[in-house]
């Protein structure tokens, strides 16, 4: 993989570079040269299976971070594209045409992150949530718990015990 | 709502245009109604006997619950042999299991599957998530009361129950059945109002009709 990468990094600017495991790899890419990278690492590197393609949102940062995982089957070895995108009016541009899965992938990450691909097919469309009226609910922005008690209300007579004091108390019934 | 839902103009084979509303065309939107029991007591008693052993169950499982019906499908735990069965189709069941949590978008599913079946008709439980939500309790898509939205008859308590459990609770169904409380869908029309309300609250995108069946 290190020599993957010294290969790419005299082609494309590449960032931060992690490697998790000798078989799975991390590199921050800018997302000007994703496209292009992504092509290439298909084309010629044999990375031909988008394994995943995914967000994390980082909150206090303001940005959102977009991974996609290829995998090079034939080595048996992983590679994860790390793009970080601004969190306000989060946009980014559609790889449908690369891998045809990566429209679900966005349609996934439109509805739950918020975060829209233009031109990618049936994006508008509802995915897992019909109906939704808050926030994108994967946005860690969103309080889960408030809008679950909203919504839903919870049965009267529900418990909840901090786990450690309960197990000290169902142990050593004596001591606490 | 989806556009093939809505009310417009369509164009038939013959070249005549007219206009259709798929949501009044296809379906009866009448109520609900109550259905009384026989003339006399020991009548209703013998067709409650009889309902109480012929249970069928609608084969629709809508949480991991539902892998703990599988089981009773095999020789090993062999449910047939208290005269309960699957059925693919909700016209031919008339127990409904809500296997597990159920999120707003198959509450709408199941509110209309249960509506389709005939009555009278019968609503489990299975596991904790239909009592309170169970692990999904701060959950923004599981519902946590199931008795908000449909007439539970009986709730089997775990997380998940085991399939002995399940044997436990059919047979605690028909002595309920028997006993002339399995009056699930006499509820559901009596407080179809209430019923409503509570779905439509949750479910936000209503493209159905209030009663279809």
């Amino acid at each position: 993989m290190r020599e993957l990468h010294t290969r790419l990094k005299n082609l494309f600017p590449l960032g931060e570079l992690t490697e998790q495991r000798p078989d799975l790899t991390f590199v921050t890419v800018p997302r000007e040269h994703l496209r292009s990278l992504l092509l290439h690492l298909r084309d010629r590197e044999g990375f031909t299976h988008l394994v995943l393609l995914t967000a994390v949102d980082w909150l206090e940062e303001g940005k959102f971070q977009l991974t996609y995982l290829l995998c090079d089957r034939a080595r048996h070895r992983d590679l994860g594209l790390r793009v970080m995108i601004p969190r306000d009016a989060a946009t980014m541009e559609s790889i449908h045409e690369v891998w045809p899965t990566a429209a679900t992938y966005q349609r996934e990450l439109r509805e739950m992150f918020g975060i829209d691909f233009p031109g990618s097919p049936r994006l508008e469309e509802d995915f897992i949530l019909e109906g939704w009226n808050d926030i994108p609910p994967y946005r860690r922005d969103f309080d889960t718990k408030k809008y679950a008690e909203e919504s839903y209300g919870q049965r009267p007579g529900r418990e909840t015990h901090d786990p450690a004091t309960h197990m000290k108390q169902q142990l050593y019934p004596g001591e606490a | 709502m989806k556009e093939e839902l809505l009310k417009r103009m369509v164009k038939g084979p013959d070249g005549v245009e007219f206009e259709i509303e798929p949501l009044r065309d296809y379906y009866c939107e009448a109520a609900p109604t109550v259905m009384h029991g026989a003339y006399i007591k020991i009548v209703e008693d013998m067709f409650n006997w009889a309902r109480s052993e012929s249970i069928w169950i609608l084969g629709f499982g809508t949480g991991c619950g539902a892998i703990e019906m599988r089981p009773l499908m095999t020789p090993r735990f062999d449910a047939y042999r208290y005269g309960v069965q699957w059925r693919p189709t909700p016209r031919q069941a008339n127990l409904f299991i809500i296997s597990g949590y159920l999120s707003t978008k198959t509450l709408k599913r199941a509110i209309r599957a249960y509506e389709q079946m005939q009555s009278p008709k019968y609503v489990i439980g299975l596991g904790s998530c239909t009592i309170n939500g169970g692990m999904y309790w701060d959950s923004y898509n599981t519902i946590k009361r199931l008795d908000e939205y449909l007439p539970v008859d009986l709730y089997i308590a775990g997380c998940m129950p085991r399939p002995e459990a399940l044997l436990a609770g059919f047979v605690d169904l028909k002595k309920l059945i028997r006993a002339g409380k399995g009056e699930g869908a006499n509820l559901y029309a009596e407080k179809f109002e209430w019923y409503k309300a509570n779905q439509k609250r949750v479910i936000h995108d209503w493209d159905m009709p209030d009663y279809n069946w």
